[in-house]
């Protein structure tokens, strides 16, 4: 099932992205009036929350160049040592943007 | 979240209130929305998409991951299916502050949440802790992060389709980097690292023999499961 890139098909998929989300959004506090989410629920939703974001990140990782790479990394480093993600972000643009200028 | 006293209201003081005390990180959001609209047209979304997109949607990892999916056609169930496992957390965070959220009329308790983010429920649950009854920090926090990851957008839209060969400047990789700064920024301990390692694998395998965008699926689920490995934390355990 795939929608076409026009404009309605675009704006159908962003539609059906806020419907998703707006579900996560008030779903907890539905679900939690009526049910407690238990610790098993909890530790899969945490575990998958990171995932998702790795599961995006690896193939470009694995399948980029070197400029994306060492961004990746540049960012990896400065994300982990400084904690605040604008500086993080902005070295792996400039550690891609000098590489690919060599 | 219990130790909360008993009540809740809202109103436009305490809204007013809640914006005001989110202006100075509702700054970065700007940047951030910068980025997603530069990365937006760089993928082929139109300028007016990128923009209902962070209107509607408002969630920014979840945005910048589906930008991945986007090309000549969009597969729907992966689509769905990034969105929600990014947007799950959301679940957690609602199911955390609705004790508090009962005393609200249910109007306005399922309109709150319409501009929930990390960072307003994160400074409105720390409130309902210190025993604050008014719900204005989520509501105009929540306001104040939307509106400037609107205009961050439309400075992004507007900025980045002035820019030609967007890879030369290394704004390719604005979406991957953004990502691995939200993915490494909370506090977390090490044992994150086997459902993290899982999702890897499984997003690699899944690429080379399963279908088209089925990776991201595929590697959130298997973190999923690994999560459920993992060893219960102290105050989980009975």
């Amino acid at each position: 099932m795939t929608l076409p890139a026009t404009a309605v098909g675009a704006i159908a998929a962003i539609v059906l992205m806020a419907m998703v989300t707006y579900l996560t959004r008030a779903g907890g506090v539905f679900v939690m009036s009526r049910v407690p989410i238990g610790p098993r629920v909890e530790r899969f939703i945490n575990a998958m929350a990171g995932s998702v974001l790795v599961a995006v990140i690896t193939p470009m990782a694995v399948h980029g160049d070197w400029g994306a790479r060492l961004a990746l990394a540049a960012t990896l480093i400065v994300m982990l040592t400084l904690q605040k993600p604008l500086p993080a972000i902005t070295a792996g643009i400039v550690t891609a943007a000098l590489w690919r200028m060599l | 979240m219990s130790q909360g006293t008993q009540g809740a209201q809202l109103d436009l003081a305490g809204i007013i209130v809640g914006i005001r005390r989110m202006a100075p990180m509702s700054l970065f959001v700007v940047i951030f929305g910068l980025a997603f609209g530069v990365a937006a047209l760089s993928r082929g979304l139109s300028g007016l998409e990128a923009m209902l997109m962070s209107a509607l949607v408002f969630a920014g990892a979840s945005q910048f991951a589906v930008l991945e999916l986007w090309g000549p056609e969009i597969p729907l169930l992966p689509l769905i299916a990034t969105t929600f496992a990014i947007n799950a957390r959301h679940l957690l965070m609602g199911a955390a502050i609705q004790p508090w959220l009962a005393h609200l009329p249910p109007a306005q308790r399922y309109a709150s949440v319409v501009v929930m983010s990390d960072s307003n429920w994160a400074m409105a649950a720390a409130d309902h802790q210190k025993g604050e009854t008014n719900v204005g920090m989520l509501v105009g926090g929540g306001i104040a992060l939307w509106v400037t990851w609107l205009f961050g957008t439309l400075l992004g839209v507007l900025f980045g389709s002035g820019i030609e060969e967007p890879q030369r400047f290394g704004l390719d990789v604005i979406m991957g980097c953004f990502l691995l700064a939200m993915l490494v920024g909370g506090r977390r301990d090490l044992s994150i690292l086997l459902p993290w390692a899982a999702a890897a694998l499984a997003a690699l395998a899944a690429m080379a023999w399963l279908p088209d965008h089925t990776h991201v699926i595929v590697g959130a689920l298997a973190g999923g499961l690994a999560g459920l490995l993992l060893p219960k934390r102290k105050e989980a355990s009975p």
